[in-house]
């Protein structure tokens, strides 16, 4: 019974990885209705300038914010450079800039930095154990800074009207343009705050997985599980779905299908999903007219 | 007519030139002025952190074509990214051996991408040497003459680390960790061969994906079965988050880690020195950190190499002595080549290195093959982490025949 306790504490630890990587996954659905491929690629080369910042010795403070900056510029770069002249193209157009984004960006990044495993300091950290070492300070931490930037985003969309006017240009941009909404800035700003929200992901990422270009291959697999799980369109239930992929992942891996097929219980959540209820589980269920 | 002097001159050396010529147009990839020599390895995706690998290697061509290159030939050596994908490994190297016609295959990485070709090369009857993977199967002098390995396999490590812990706990319950793949399987047969009829009784088994985010839940499972003794075969991100959890979560094993994944730099230092003390691995190379080598001749001479050659280069990543003893050993094989570069002749040399000292490789440990024997380096010996360095202990061992 101790191991099942603790396979379900490992697996919330982990499900807040996933967790924070596909609340930065729904932020741009959100924003743009397009799964960003190059989410987890981005996030890593924002990781790695904020480990550059720490090395050039800043505090890590400074960098952490540095870097969410330095971030959301580069994503609404992205999207002024690169998706702005597709942007009246068919989704597979999208997709296949997404895709080579995901490969330019990925290459960039180990090119640069090189492909060795680094060291990524967290602010977070305690002098003994938490529940026997099965949870660390780092662990712990950055599951509150997930549910911070979620509340953040949760009152960006509700309460502001720069939020709802984002809402009104990835739903209806037509109708949206025509009530004076500025939808390609929308757009760009869309970016910008995913590939913000991305950098905290990664940056609260590396601490337990290291830092290597690499980084977020298999995790965004898990957190577009999650994402999907919890509702595309839904931050809170995305976070959710993260955590709760986390823990599905380790108990099916210990004691239903065995290690070998961990993975394939991501895959069958995500086909799961979407064949019976594409909505996720706590998604809105859009119906629209034709 | 009369015959002058000058052109009986010239006949005779044109008819005396012929063979040379022939034989440098009949052997593929060399010409009177280049031996071209071909390669993959990750230098994108999950396995990239052993690019530095073909990076060394290019290097020492460099100081070998410096130095006059050999037989004077200038070595071409054309490094292709695989990122480790088989498809693309297949893709790389007909590319090397259709198109750029190389001479032979050197040092490709990575045992499922070497594997998508070896039927390849040897029904091409390509040269297909020293390959950076420890995986057993690159002996099979019979089915697959023409590839061969070069470090010791990860069956022999295995089977070490096995043999050890029964001598030190004759009662031990092992887990063993291990990637879902050829390398991780290595090490179950390693264990397997010593074990027997036991394996089943003694073993706990446990694998990971190379895509899974961490593994903290397969920690979890081996700790709660009751393992006192922990064989790991993972690379070396897996091998830093292990180390890791393990020391998390207050267990203590005796903790063997596979001698792919424990460089200082790239594993030790993010897993956390201190969190490593104990650890129990084994190696056939000379550990740069170790102060018995830091004035060793055969380490100066890689220094020196470093320092010329690839100055950002990090000395903690023992990947780097890794190549400098695989390239070294190449080197030699193309100076027992002569002047002749045939692929007959290059894979007769290959196979036929008497025992070969290498300043990175430890004393005792030599490079030594035959026509039956595809297993260069068969000898290794045990060393333990002491929070600072790789600490040596015991004699150096010959893996067992199996």
């Amino acid at each position: 019974m101790d191991g099942l306790a603790h396979q379900v504490i490992a697996g919330i630890a982990t499900g807040g990885i996933y967790a924070s990587v596909a609340l930065a996954l729904v932020m741009i659905y959100q924003a743009t209705h397009h799964v960003n491929f190059a989410q987890g690629e981005m996030a890593t080369l924002s990781t790695f300038i904020a480990w550059s910042m720490v090395q050039a010795g800043m505090p890590y403070w400074v960098a952490f914010f540095g870097t969410v900056v330095v971030s959301f510029v580069i994503g609404v770069l992205v999207e002024r450079i690169l998706l702005r002249p597709v942007q009246n193209a068919p989704v597979l157009t999208h997709v296949g800039v997404f895709i080579g984004l995901l490969l330019i960006v990925g290459n960039l990044t180990g090119w640069v930095f090189g492909y060795t495993t680094k060291v990524f300091p967290t602010p977070f950290s305690s002098e003994k154990p938490i529940m026997g070492g099965l949870v660390s300070a780092h662990e712990l931490g950055s599951t509150a800074v997930t549910l911070v930037v979620l509340t953040l985003v949760f009152l960006f969309f509700r309460y502001t009207s720069l939020g709802l006017a984002m809402r009104a240009a990835a739903y209806n941009p037509r109708s949206a343009r025509l009530v004076g909404v500025r939808v390609g800035w929308m757009l760009a700003l869309g970016w910008g705050l995913a590939a913000a929200i991305g950098a905290v992901a990664g940056m609260m990422v590396a601490p337990v997985v290291f830092l290597d270009p690499t980084m977020m291959l298999g995790i965004l697999l898990y957190a577009f599980a999650g994402a999907l799980l919890g509702g595309i369109d839904n931050p809170s239930g995305a976070v959710i779905g993260g955590f709760a992929v986390g823990v599905l992942e380790n108990l099916a891996g210990a004691y239903v299908v065995g290690t070998e097929l961990k993975l394939t219980v991501a895959l069958a959540i995500i086909i799961g999903v979407l064949v019976v209820r594409p909505s996720g589980l706590f998604g809105r269920v859009v119906t629209s007219r034709v | 007519m009369t015959i002058n002097r000058r052109a009986l001159l010239t006949g005779t050396a044109a008819v005396l030139a012929a063979p040379a010529i022939a034989a440098a147009q009949e052997a593929p990839g060399v010409t009177a002025t280049e031996i071209r020599i071909g390669s993959t390895n990750a230098l994108s995706g999950p396995a990239s952190s052993y690019s530095v690998i073909s990076r060394c290697l290019t290097a020492m061509f460099k100081r070998l074509n410096d130095q006059g290159g050999i037989a004077g030939r200038q070595v071409n050596f054309i490094v292709y990214d695989d990122s480790y994908q088989p498809p693309r490994t297949l893709e790389q190297t007909r590319r090397l051996v259709e198109q750029d016609k190389v001479a032979f295959l050197f040092n490709q990485l990575g045992t499922p991408t070497n594997s998508a070709i070896h039927r390849y090369v040897n029904s091409r009857k390509v040269p297909h040497l020293f390959l950076a993977t420890g995986a057993d199967k690159w002996a099979q002098p019979k089915e697959y003459p023409w590839t061969i390995g070069w470090q010791p396999s990860y069956r022999t490590e295995a089977q070490i680390y096995a043999k050890y812990a029964l001598e030190q706990k004759p009662a031990a319950k092992i887990g063993l960790l291990y990637q879902n793949d050829d390398f991780g399987k290595d090490y179950v047969n390693g264990v397997r061969d010593i074990l027997g009829d036991r394996f089943d009784a003694v073993v706990k088994l446990v694998s990971h994906e190379a895509t899974d985010a961490t593994i903290d839940s397969q920690i979890v499972t081996l700790q709660s079965s009751g393992c006192d003794v922990l064989i790991c075969g993972i690379i070396p991100r897996f091998a830093a988050q292990a180390i890791r959890k393990v020391f998390d979560i207050g267990w203590k094993p005796m903790m063997f880690m596979t001698n792919v994944s424990v460089s200082g730099s790239i594993v030790m230092q993010p897993a956390g020195v201190e969190k490593g003390i104990g650890l129990i691995t084994s190696d056939y190379r000379k550990d740069q950190s170790d102060p018995s080598w830091a004035d060793d001749a055969g380490m100066n001479e890689w220094r020196d190499f470093m320092r010329r050659y690839i100055p950002d280069g990090e000395l903690g990543d023992n990947n780097y002595t890794y190549a400098y003893g695989a390239g070294s050993t190449m080197i030699q094989v193309l100076r027992q080549c002569g002047t002749n570069f045939s692929r007959d002749n290059i894979m007769k040399q290959a196979t036929n290195i008497a025992p070969l000292e290498i300043g990175t490789l430890l004393p005792g440990v030599k490079v030594s093959t035959g026509p039956a024997n595809y297993h260069p380096i068969r000898q290794m010996q045990l060393q333990r982490w002491d929070g600072k360095s790789w600490v040596r202990f015991g004699g150096v061992i010959e893996g067992a025949n199996v």
